[in-house]
């Protein structure tokens, strides 16, 4: 609560956060005594690996041959000729290796956990995508994996539960508080504060204290690094705008970062609106939130007067959470990104449509996101472009969709 | 001098050391909250924790998290909880007073505000758990102003530059989390607890406190023979969880275990040690 915001000057966005994790007056590292200790080493041997030629090369290969990078930019373009406006490019992050975004993240975390010496992973899971990219990477490298998943959520993503099982996991369901994602991260918490010594915590988003927020976002930064390459290329010039979906707001970060010091790029980070900002029946603490403190940091959050946690509502397993990232609740602040609410029917109607007209079934998360982008390219120029962040695919949402929809698989 | 700065002085002249009970206020509904103080002064407790309810309590195990729950299901906020101090302060103007929780309610109350209505209640220290020294300048400095202390905890994982940090911003006494978890965990390894307050006391002054992790007089007794203070919580919290449809029962059966832990520790502390 300390950083004047001097809109006179333009900084490098790109430059935060500073030493103790700040981002202007968000972020920091609001967690107990026991551990601290942990952060400060996990924060030492984060910057010294990225730093390392060794380690980056190991990164780049996995990525390349185990994740499938670099993934597609694909222009949409039977959709594109339907909106009549602005080229829809769409980054293809749902065809990774594990069907989203979460992979380029667990893969670098998990390098890092083998480097540290730790034996045992643990990971928070939402709509079980970040906890299925966790399953994966233990599996791969013979590591012991616990996911902590909300009871609620565990009914409604039975098949990646499934797949985590499979993948060699053992799944926690979380019973306590709203049984979501939120209660998975504090369970989370409350297992590594006991198994410090041995077990690194891989948090699947840029929330957390300090150094996750900033870590998450340069491990998951390959996707604006490319994506930008990748329109050049085909355009010769940047985009006008991306669009990405924002719950803890990695994969829009992702997308972001690169481009933060690009000022004619336009970027908009979509919140799930649940039933409508009215309704109180949402997750957009940016579009309707305060600023808080919860899971180590200080950021934008849905919480009543008296400072407790609210709960949230989304259609998406994976947005339905009371934060968000603290550069994201920066970037609001500053002006540098807008954050716009989508609700839960626009999101399904993306869904389908998107389905549809270019052979895409989009997570539902990443639903959200293409639904705002439905509603920006007609507002542009056809000589103008966008990029939609397609964070994942959408077949572990069949059984949710088929559901609201009255349909029995 | 601080209410709690008297009271430890007191006490070490008398060669006892503090039991601090931890309650969550509002557990299972407001009403019980003051005549538990009262009735845990009177089995022997020398400070008293009082549990801000919170939402999402990070750093507690199940037992105290459903303590909130049950508070906050009466929707017991911090402005209630410096109510119940207000209230407890009618009739007992000795017993320190100390609120342990999370930063988000002061957050949203405000540094300021919150430092001054805690002062005027009668609050003599303050504990925002997920508050470590490096992001605390300004809550300590609000506290400081108006004679409220900061408290800080210590944990095993605490090297000594970071001991010697806390000591530096911390006023009141330092609390020693006992193991690596949360509350209500395992028992506490004494040995290893001796080692580290050892350390600790070569870089502060202040009293140490060590909890987490006591659950009987025997733990009490044990912990009283190398600390300043003794907190227990879960162990007390369990018991009004056991009886939340009758809370006079609860609030007998707390104070039962209070006062054998005194017992157990004056004993522990007046005996030649072995």
């Amino acid at each position: 609560m300390s950083t004047v915001i001097k809109p006179e000057q333009t900084p490098d966005w790109r430059a935060f956060p500073d030493a103790r994790g700040h981002f202007g007056p968000y972020g920091g590292r609001f967690v107990s005594e026991t551990l601290m200790e942990p952060l400060l080493e996990l924060q030492e041997a984060y910057q010294r690996y990225l730093q390392d030629p060794q380690f980056l090369a190991e990164l780049d290969q996995d990525l390349a041959h185990y994740v499938g990078r670099p993934s597609p930019l694909y222009l949409a373009e039977r959709l594109t000729r339907e909106l009549g406006g602005a080229k829809v490019y769409l980054k293809r992050e749902d065809l990774n290796h594990t069907g989203a975004h979460k992979v380029n993240n667990t893969i670098g975390q998990a390098l890092l956990a083998k480097r540290m010496g730790k034996t045992r992973i643990i990971a928070e899971t939402g709509a079980g995508q970040h906890g299925v990219a966790t399953a994966t990477v233990a599996a791969r490298l013979g590591l012991e994996c616990v996911v902590y998943m909300g009871a609620e959520d565990i009914q409604r993503q039975a098949p990646n539960v499934y797949r985590m099982r499979l993948l060699g996991a053992r799944v926690v369901p979380v019973t306590s508080g709203s049984r979501t994602l939120k209660d998975a991260l504090n369970e989370a918490m409350r297992d590594w504060v006991t198994h410090v010594d041995n077990t690194f915590y891989i948090i699947g988003t840029v929330a957390g204290p300090h150094p996750y927020p900033a870590m998450v976002r340069d491990f998951q930064a390959i996707i604006g690094r490319e994506a930008r390459e990748q329109y050049q290329a085909a355009e010769g010039r940047l985009p006008d705008a991306l669009v990405a979906c924002v719950g803890g707001g990695s994969n829009a970060i992702g997308l972001f970062h690169p481009f933060l010091a690009d000022e004619g790029v336009v970027m908009y980070g979509v919140e799930a609106a649940g039933d409508g900002i009215d309704t109180g029946r949402h997750s957009a603490p940016l579009c309707a939130g305060r600023p808080g403190v919860l899971h180590g940091n200080r950021t934008y959050l849905m919480e009543d007067e008296d400072g407790q946690i609210i709960e949230t509502h989304s259609v998406s397993a994976g947005l339905d959470y009371p934060g968000v990232g603290p550069e994201h609740a920066w970037l609001k602040d500053v002006g540098r990104v807008r954050y716009v609410p989508i609700t839960d029917r626009e999101a399904m109607d993306a869904f389908h449509r998107l389905t549809r007209t270019e052979g895409i079934i989009p997570a539902l998360e990443s639903s959200h996101a293409v639904a705002y982008g439905l509603k920006l390219a007609p507002t542009l120029e056809p000589e103008q472009g966008i990029i939609i962040n397609l964070s994942g695919r959408g077949d572990k949402d069949i059984n949710t969709v088929a559901r609201l929809e009255g349909i029995e698989l | 001098m601080s209410r709690i700065a008297a009271r430890f002085e007191a006490l070490k002249a008398r060669g006892r050391k503090a039991l601090i009970p931890y309650i969550t206020a509002g557990d299972p509904e407001p009403g019980n909250t003051v005549p538990l103080m009262h009735e845990m002064v009177a089995a022997g407790a020398d400070i008293i924790e009082l549990g801000v309810p919170f939402s999402d309590p990070m750093a507690d195990g199940p037992v105290i998290q459903q303590a909130c729950e049950r508070a906050l299901k009466h929707r017991v906020s911090l402005r209630k909880v410096l109510e119940m101090v207000r209230e407890f302060r009618r009739d007992n103007i000795e017993t320190p007073v100390v609120l342990m929780g999370y930063l988000n309610p002061v957050e949203i109350m405000g540094y300021e505000t919150l430092a001054d209505e805690a002062a005027r209640a009668g609050v003599d220290g303050v504990l925002t758990v997920d508050l470590p020294p490096e992001e605390s300048a300004e809550l300590a400095g609000a506290l400081k102003r108006h004679g409220v202390d900061p408290i800080f905890l210590l944990a095993p994982t605490s090297h000594e530059a970071r001991i010697r940090g806390v000591s530096e911003v911390a006023a009141g006494f330092v609390y020693y989390v006992s193991l690596k978890g949360v509350t209500g965990a395992a028992t506490l390894d004494v040995e290893a607890v001796a080692q580290k307050l050892a350390l600790i006391r070569r870089q502060t002054d202040l009293p140490v406190g060590v909890g987490f992790g006591i659950s009987d007089a025997e733990a009490a007794a044990k912990v009283s023979r190398i600390a300043d203070a003794v907190v227990v919580g879960s162990a007390l919290v369990k018991r009004i969880a056991a009886h939340a449809d009758d809370p006079a029962a609860g609030r007998r059966e707390v104070a039962q275990v209070l006062a054998g832990m005194r017992r157990a520790m004056d004993q522990a502390t007046t005996a030649t040690p072995a």
